[in-house]
């Protein structure tokens, strides 16, 4: 029965061998369910986000229903289910960093990548995502590109950061 | 210590946030299929919601009308989450959940794909449960209206053994009263041209699956024999146990032997041309929709056996709108020889009842004396899952009876493991068996969803008929040792086989055991 067409195991074949590792041994813990979300963060790491065949094998590999796998990964702000771009732009909108100016960064920001908040640049180079705090207000307005941290950031220093990390920056600025 | 439960504070409380569900909800209910037998609706009335106070943005979400089943129309949901909780932690399918998050949320399958395209076993506790109309079950009965106006067809029903035990619920009837020859007057009254008994495919069903429990039994293969007649079971096998398929009785269902015969055996009896028949079958099922519509149970002319399925509700509502007096009726009797069956028959609606018309027929046919006691009163699995062992003549049988999906896992997880090895299985969708069935009446005033007392109620009505019939064994009914010398031959021939008998495949997408 097992080698009906209907029940053919395809699951692992959308994730990569180290993640099947890790939900190998998520199982082999108690409770592997409650290990859904670090599973689900892992998959997000290595693809950038979660796809519907993800979710499907996640369901299948760990034995957690769908609709429970789906409805926590669309639960979480952190989950996306469209391609972040290589470098996350994080930018803080607490309220210290709102107040030095953030708004004005972010407008900034999204005029130069002709991007909105949650898209990613056409090259999937750049992504922006807007979060409430770092922890280091000191430093406020505060913007996280994929680790590292930038301080006291301000709209003229944009064009300079984003070139650190993309000779293209000024060409996705482009208009189009 | 004393709890007041209700102050006018409380209810100053209670109306605010009912007022709050309200403004996110459609301002229908004249034309609401819940009108009536709607919680919100009589929440709102108890606590004299009289103005919509606040107005804010509504969600606007579309119906999904996929399923042949049932309607899911997430504009009437008030996410209180019962149909998520029935649908995991009593039928085990797992297949609702909130979906999203804050005002965007929803309660939807994985994905939030069309329920057509989920792991849905379309058994219906999802209604039952839902205070509003967010589920519903598809409606048919405007193609009933329609044949019942058409000259050219001869228009015929049946009606599952569960049906007579709580349609008249819904004239306001106490839970629990048989209501069979008032139902079959309505029937006719209706302009049926013959009110048929399911229970003559019940009894139909008995006489093939005990004739192929006992060859596999003598044979030992595929053992343990498990029950088909329930349709929701049959798609969670299909979704879930793929691996059971070959345990699974071939015997159709009930409904669909007698729908077959209808348009076999009947049409050329009457000399009727069978595209001419419409058959109606008024059942306690969602998933009897399915059924009726799979491949498999269609007609070489290319329209199904069974024309239309109605749920009780729907049958119900059907009477009212022709405006009968269903409690001043007179007492029907089914016609001839299709309506004819035994008090094995009766009690299939009710958890155990399958198992309890078979023992009564294996008993005989392996003794070859009269069984001496005709209830089993121990396989009546009222708690959801029985396992009993069994001595007939020398042979020790397992058997084991389960219903709600939940309990059947727990049961094939026991098998699968080689724990506990049995010789045959009933399994019924639904809690307490077709009685507790997802088209069966709204729970009455005074009790709740899920109520084990109504379906107790139901399954003693069921009981009650049994007991006082003359003829309680299936193997003893005139109309099928008639049927069987004028067509089928015997039981389990090849023309039987063919006609009663069908097979299963695995269904995708694959369900979370």
């Amino acid at each position: 029965m097992k080698k009906s067409a209907a029940s053919a195991p395809t699951d692992a074949d959308a994730l990569p061998p180290e993640i099947l590792e890790f939900i190998e041994q998520c199982k082999a813990a108690p409770h592997p369910e409650s290990f859904l979300i670090a599973v689900l963060q892992r998959i997000q790491e290595h693809f950038t986000c979660l796809r519907g065949e993800h979710l499907d094998a996640v369901s299948q590999l760990m034995q957690i229903p769908s609709a429970r796998v789906t409805g926590v990964a669309t639960f979480y702000h952190f989950f996306s289910f469209v391609p972040k771009g290589r470098h996350r732009i994080s930018l803080c909108l607490g309220t210290a960093c709102y107040v030095k100016g953030a708004g004005k960064l972010l407008e900034k920001l999204e005029e130069l990548l002709k991007i909105k908040v949650g898209e990613t640049t056409d090259d999937g180079q750049f992504s922006i995502e807007t979060s409430r705090c770092f922890g280091a207000c000191a430093l406020a307005p505060v913007m996280v590109i994929g680790e590292r941290v930038y301080g006291n950031v301000q709209p003229d220093d944009l064009p300079g950061i984003l070139k650190e990390y993309h000779d293209l920056a000024p060409q996705t600025a482009k208009p189009a | 210590m004393r709890v007041r439960t209700s102050s006018p504070t409380l209810r100053r409380l209670r109306r605010d946030i009912i007022e709050l569900i309200l403004d996110n909800h459609p301002k229908d209910c004249q034309t609401c299929e819940r009108n009536n037998s709607c919680e919100l609706q009589r929440l709102s009335y108890e606590l004299g919601v009289r103005d919509r106070l606040f107005e804010g943005e509504r969600k606007q979400l579309p119906i999904d009308a996929s399923s042949p089943a049932l309607i899911r129309n997430p504009e009437k949901c008030i996410l209180c989450g019962r149909c998520i909780r029935v649908c995991s932690e009593v039928q085990g399918v797992h297949n609702l959940s909130q979906q999203g998050r804050g005002f965007k949320m929803v309660v939807a399958p994985a994905h939030e794909k069309d329920m057509v395209d989920s792991v849905c076993i379309q058994c219906g506790q999802c209604i039952n449960v839902c205070p509003t109309a967010a589920f519903v079950e598809q409606n048919e009965t405007d193609a009933v209206f329609e044949a019942l106006s058409n000259p050219d067809l001869h228009v015929v029903v049946q009606t599952a053994p569960s049906i007579r035990a709580a349609i008249g619920e819904g004239f306001g009837f106490e839970p629990g009263t048989p209501a069979t020859g008032k139902m079959v007057a309505a029937l006719r009254l209706m302009g049926f041209h013959k009110v048929f008994d399911t229970n003559l495919g019940a009894d139909l069903t008995i006489i093939e699956e005990a004739h192929e429990f006992l060859h596999r039994l003598q044979t030992g293969e595929r053992l343990p024999l498990i029950t088909s007649c329930s349709p929701g079971w049959i798609n969670f096998m299909e979704r879930f146990y793929p691996e059971l398929i070959p345990h699974a009785s071939t015997c159709r269902s009930p409904m669909s032997m007698l729908s077959v015969l209808l348009k076999t055996y009947y049409a050329e009896k009457q000399g009727i041309d069978p595209r001419k028949i419409f058959v109606v079958a008024v059942m306690p099922c969602t998933a009897k929709k399915f059924e009726a519509r799979r491949p498999e149970h269609y007609t070489e002319f290319g329209k199904p056996y069974t024309d239309a399925v109605l749920t009780t509700r729907e049958m119900i509502w059907m009477m009212k709108c022709f405006g009968i007096d269903f409690q001043d009726q007179a007492e029907g009797d089914f016609d001839a020889p299709l309506g004819i069956s035994s008090g094995a028959g009766d009690i299939f609606g009710t958890t155990g009842g399958v198992m309890e018309a078979a023992l009564r027929t294996a008993y005989e046919k392996v003794t070859g004396q009269p069984c001496p006691k005709l209830e089993f009163p121990q396989v009546r699995a009222v708690e959801g899952l029985r396992e009993v062992s069994l001595a007939i003549n020398d042979t020790m049988l397992n058997l084991a009876v389960a219903n709600g999906l939940n309990n059947a896992k727990i049961l094939f997880e026991k098998m699968l493991s080689g724990d506990k090895q049995y010789h045959m299985i009933e399994i019924m969708a639904c809690p307490g068996g077709c009685i507790g069935g997802g088209g069966q009446p709204y729970p009455p005033k005074n009790m709740h969803v899920l109520d084990p007392e109504l379906t107790r109620l139901r399954a003693q009505a069921l009981y009650t008929i049994d007991s006082g019939k003359t003829l309680r064994k299936s193997h003893e009914n005139p109309a099928i040792l008639q049927l069987y010398k004028e067509f089928l031959g015997s039981p389990n021939s090849p023309k039987a086989h063919e006609l009663l008998h069908t097979h299963y495949q695995p269904r995708l997408p694959k369900g979370v055991k």
